[in-house]
């Protein structure tokens, strides 16, 4: 912690110079993530794997935000990235991708492309992500930001989520980082059987629970809800 | 001398109009949370201006025209350019947990806002230093100025967007501005200024700067980022400016709480978003029911599986959606209560073709009407009274609402309610759900003490709560759940993937099993308020869940202070949502007054000669502070209160407000011959005058409640002038205190006077936020007691300055 902290607050100061130091507060970063998880000591809180905190560490993050926000980007926090959106807490971003379990040969659908930081953690894991974006400028630019970043495993379009991505369908798993009022049919439908669903819960800057929605190879629905930290609502049950 | 009188009007109603104006305009650009941040600024650009007159008193007062008119003419500047300063402030509330910039733009804000009302008071303040020889007819022309200024504003608003009011209001100053200046002596300069300011208004280059700039982050800004999404109509009014919004590409579907086991989609919806946000949705109905088959599966719907053909009170019609779902079920008919008339008009007027006449059905009946007021007047009985969403998910989540007054939520409410269904009618309330839960308990727990004020024994069996993965419905029979409605209940929820919270033979293994939590919390928490040790648990809930009263309506209000520290510890790990941000930025913003007010107020104060006998310093001091707290105390409290009675809060504020100007006013210009004629009697005049306000504040604390039910039902402006009636006899004591004291004061130290003026202003600016803390920790009857107790104390100060107090001749 200590250690994120003065990386953080020595390049806050300075600046980044160059491209070593952003591996470095990326480094920092995963530290740090793996350091909430850890203090998550809940037995049934969720553990992050190896697999994704190296995804986490691949993926360079900095390169996804807004240039006012770049010497922010491997803090663990949501940052502004303009249009109402934001990028995801990195600390989210993992726990949302280890709740889908994610497989080498996963065809994963995103609902939300945003600054696609998701989609690039995603692609590092999975065979193909294709991601959907409701916003006509953010699509424009995650597209031109994860093609110069060399993701070749991701396809994004423009257009409305709700109904999925017919011609790609079944999904092993799908992420939708959008708001919704309710869980939309027709993602549910093209979830495969014992495919996982993940959407977080609350505002933008302050997500509240992670929702993972479960189809079992039989079709039945089930939804668990995880609070990303383990917080006891009553005094003297800790 | 007479050019003055009518400048004076126009100042006065162009401060209070900017007030009330700014109170709006952040409602929409933010949240609510601005409002009473603004009284506390307009207070302290009073403050300041009164330690800047005392300054520069002697300068002013030999170019008191030049001065007037100068201020008048900053005044009519500041109000456009702070306007649209203030909106340039990258303030975004929700990221104050991650960002400690936010407080610096926060306190930008308050300076912003600052610099215009130091103008206007710079110049109500002139007059009543250099004019003291038509003092009571400045204070006159200075009351009726607030009066209409409020009234003015709020007809403004009806018809025009807030930045054309803007405009409105700013050509007050200006004029008055005009008319001091013919008769100053630097007329030519100060008519080239104005000449130049009203050239660039009427080239309209203001209005380019004024459009409002909304949070990104509220509803409406998001869905207009959305793809071909565009605003169809924007309604402007007091209650709120409405906003349409057609998103083709992507179409809203607003189903909170859908069970995803339902194969039925939301038809074409349009969204109306009332200040950029708690957006309702109008549907597209062509009559035929089947379309509108996702409402049966949504948590709302319950009251309809036990119920035939039932007569329904949906409270808070909005676009539509409830009605819809009545009518969907075969409701017999639907009385639609809903506040603000411009909304209603949007689906029976102008979208009535799309939403299908929904209005018109002849089993609906509209009521535009506030929902407490129509259910006191009301005489009819209900097989089901439902309360729908009314506020996004988004504003719920993340407590923006804190400090928001909600009469809709509260134990009497409730009761209220009750006593309007029928023998086995039903009472429906549809909340979304948080984890841990918080609104969804509060609700139960005030469901239960409603419950209980109404004679009940055993509420438990009485309700029933269902919930989905993101709503809660609870319903409370007036009468005991059958067996055979426990049975329905069961299935309904079953067949839809819902979770039971609470049915009176619940069984822990059906409390979990479609949207799985850690626990489950809420039938935990219900269990738990059921159950004899209910206290503790309340006290041991990390929120704060107790149930809102009319007496402290803050129903969104969770925050505890115990809980702080560990939510801020577990910021960073995924527990930011757990923060209660809105009552953070009410601290936030009582600390930056508290600094504000010092290091403006006070501390520029001490370049004034400070010349007064030894001892009488602190009790003097003490003596203005204690007024300053016990006004505002009790102005605050008012003004919560009322709401419940006038349905809004800008409406309340505007009421209040002016009444208590206006007749604290007089109270004030009426002091110095009350006190005469009092001490002639050889009595204390400050005691009378206390013994006044103790006697009608009690009689309130005990007469509000029984009158505002009686009355609330009557006309707008009955409801007003009865108001104003009750505020009367109450602000013209409150007002005699100040001039009393500063009487003594002038008899022991006149270098004190600045002094006393600046260490009320000081009080004052605190006390209008501290006074919704302590409403919100307290309730308001508390705020009222303590304003008292200040009163009080204040009096036997006064008694012991009347024995400091030389014979010496009263101030010139």
């Amino acid at each position: 912690m200590k250690r994120l902290t003065y990386i953080v607050l020595f390049f806050a100061v300075t600046g980044f110079a160059d491209e070593s130091d952003y591996t470095a507060a990326r480094e920092a970063m995963v530290e740090d993530v793996r350091y909430y998880a850890q203090l998550a000591h809940d037995p049934d809180a969720v553990g992050l794997s190896d697999a994704v905190m190296t995804a986490m560490g691949s993926v360079e993050r900095h390169e996804l935000v807004p240039a006012s926000q770049r010497r922010y980007s491997y803090e663990n926090r949501p940052l502004p990235i303009g249009y109402g959106q934001t990028i995801s807490q990195p600390y989210i971003v993992a726990l949302m991708t280890e709740l889908i379990a994610p497989d080498a040969d996963d065809i994963v659908l995103e609902v939300g492309t945003g600054s696609g930081y998701q989609a690039a953690v995603l692609a590092e894991l999975v065979d193909h992500v294709y991601s959907i974006e409701i916003i006509s400028a953010l699509a424009d630019r995650a597209r031109v930001d994860l093609e110069r970043l060399g993701y070749e495993n991701i396809s994004g379009k423009l257009g409305d989520g709700y109904y999925g991505w017919e011609e790609h369908a079944p999904f092993d798993a799908i992420v939708v980082t959008a708001a919704a009022s309710h869980v939309p049919p027709p993602l549910i439908e093209q979830l495969k059987p014992g495919g996982r669903m993940v959407i977080p819960v609350g505002g933008r800057f302050l997500t509240q629970t992670l929702l993972l929605l479960e189809k079992s190879d039989t079709g039945e629905i089930v939804t668990r809800q995880f609070g990303a930290v383990r917080f006891v609502p009553l005094t003297g049950e800790h | 001398m007479r050019r003055l009188f009518p400048a004076i009007l126009l100042i006065s109603a162009a401060a209070i109009g900017y007030e009330l104006l700014l109170m709006r305009v952040l409602s929409i650009v933010q949240w609510h949370h601005f409002a009473y941040m603004i009284i506390s600024i307009a207070l302290l650009g009073y403050g300041v201006s009164g330690t800047f007159i005392a300054l520069l008193r002697h300068r002013l007062e030999a170019r008191f025209e030049t001065a007037f008119s100068a201020s008048a003419l900053l005044f009519s500047i500041t109000m456009v350019v702070c306007f649209a300063l203030g909106q340039r402030v990258p303030f975004n509330a929700l990221e104050l947990v991650w960002d400690s910039n936010q407080l610096l733009y926060l306190s930008l804000i308050y300076l912003v806002f600052l610099v215009p009302f130091f103008f206007a008071a710079v110049c109500i303040g002139l007059a009543f230093t250099c004019r003291q020889q038509v003092i009571g007819r400045i204070y006159f022309f200075d009351l009726v100025g607030a009066g209409l200024g409020a009234i003015l504003i709020i007809g403004a608003l009806f018809a025009l967007m807030p930045q054309n009011a803007l405009l409105l209001m700013m050509t007050l100053p200006l004029v008055a501005s005009l008319i001091m200046a013919s008769v100053s002596r630097a007329r030519i300069p100060l008519m080239i200024v104005q000449a130049g300011w009203l050239a660039l208004l009427l080239a309209g280059v203001p209005q380019q700067q004024l459009a409002l700039k909304l949070s990104d982050y509220k509803g409406l800004s998001q869905a207009l980022q959305v793809i071909d999404s565009r605003v169809l109509k924007n309604v402007s009014g007091p209650l709120g400016l409405l906003t349409v919004v057609d998103s083709p590409s992507v179409p809203f579907r607003h189903a909170p709480g859908l069970s995803f086991g339902t194969h039925h989609i939301p038809p074409r919806q349009l969204a109306v978003f009332t200040d950029g946000d708690s957006m309702t949705t109008i549907n597209r109905f062509d009559g035929d029911l089947g379309s509108l088959a996702y409402l049966g599966d949504m948590t709302a719907a319950l009251p309809y599986s036990l119920l035939e053909k039932p007569e329904v009170l949906v409270l808070g019609a909005g676009g539509g959606s409830d009605v819809l779902l009545a009518l969907y079920h075969g409701a017999k008919s639907v009385d639609a209560v809903e506040l603000n008339p411009q909304m209603t008009e949007l689906v029976q007027d102008t979208y009535a073709d799309f939403a299908g006449l929904v209005y018109d059905d002849p089993r609906v009946t509209l009521y535009p009407m506030e929902a407490r007021g129509f259910v006191a007047k009301s005489d009819s009985l209900y097989d089901l009274i439902h309360i729908g969403l009314l506020d996004s998910f988004a504003a719920a989540g993340a407590g923006v609402q804190a400090q928001s007054e909600s009469y809709i939520y509260t134990v009497e409410a409730i009761a209220e309610y009750l006593t309007h269904t029928t023998a086995g009618g039903m009472l429906a309330i549809t909340r979304w759900l948080k984890h841990p839960p918080r609104d969804g308990l509060k609700l139960i727990a005030t469901a239960i003490e409603a419950l209980e004020s109404l004679g009940i024994e055993q509420p438990a069996k009485q309700l029933a709560v269902i919930r989905s993965w993101n709503t809660s419905t609870l319903l409370i029979k007036n009468g005991v759940l059958e067996a055979d409605e426990v049975a329905s209940i069961r299935r309904f929820a079953h067949s839809r993937s819902f979770d039971i919270a609470w049915l009176p033979d619940i069984e822990s293994h059906e409390t979990n099993r479609f949207n799985k939590l850690d626990r489950p919390y809420l039938y935990d928490g219900t269990m738990a308020l059921l159950g004899d040790r209910s206290d503790a648990f309340l006290e041991r809930y990390k929120f704060y869940i107790e149930p809102a009263t009319d007496n402290r309506p803050y129903y969104f209000h969770f925050f505890k202070w115990t809980t702080l520290p560990e939510v801020i510890a577990v910021r960073t790990a995924g527990g930011a949502g757990l923060i209660e941000w809105g009552y953070l930025i009410l601290i936030a913003t009582l600390a930056q007054a508290t600094l504000a007010g010092f290091f403006l107020i006070l501390l520029p104060l001490w370049r004034v000669e400070r010349q007064w006998p030894a001892g009488t310093g602190a009790p003097m001091g003490a003596y203005f502070l204690l007024l300053g707290f016990a006004f505002l105390f009790i102005e605050m409290a008012f003004i919560q209160k009322f709401i419940l009675f006038l349905a809004h809060p800008l409406y309340s504020v505007a009421v209040v407000l002016s009444g208590f100007l206006v007749f604290a006013g007089i109270g004030s210009a009426y002091s110095q011959k009350l006190a005469e004629r009092l001490e002639r009697l050889g009595r204390s005049p400050l005691t009378v005058v206390v013994g006044g306000i103790a006697l009608f504040t009690l009689l309130y604390l005990f007469l509000l409640p029984p009158l505002f039910q009686r009355f609330i039902g009557y006309s707008d402006s009955t409801k007003i002038v009865l108001s104003i009636a009750l505020i009367a006899p109450l602000a013209v004591c409150m007002g005699m205190p100040f001039p009393l004291g500063l009487r003594r004061v002038a008899e022991i130290a006149t270098g004190f006077i600045p002094w006393a003026w600046g260490i009320n202003g000081f009080a004052s600016v605190i006390s209008a936020v501290l006074a919704t803390m302590l409403a919100i920790e307290f309730g308001f009857n508390a705020v009222i007691l303590l304003a008292l107790s200040c009163y009080v104390l204040a009096s036997l100060i006064y008694a012991t300055l009347a024995r400091t107090s030389s014979p010496s001749p009263p101030p010139r």
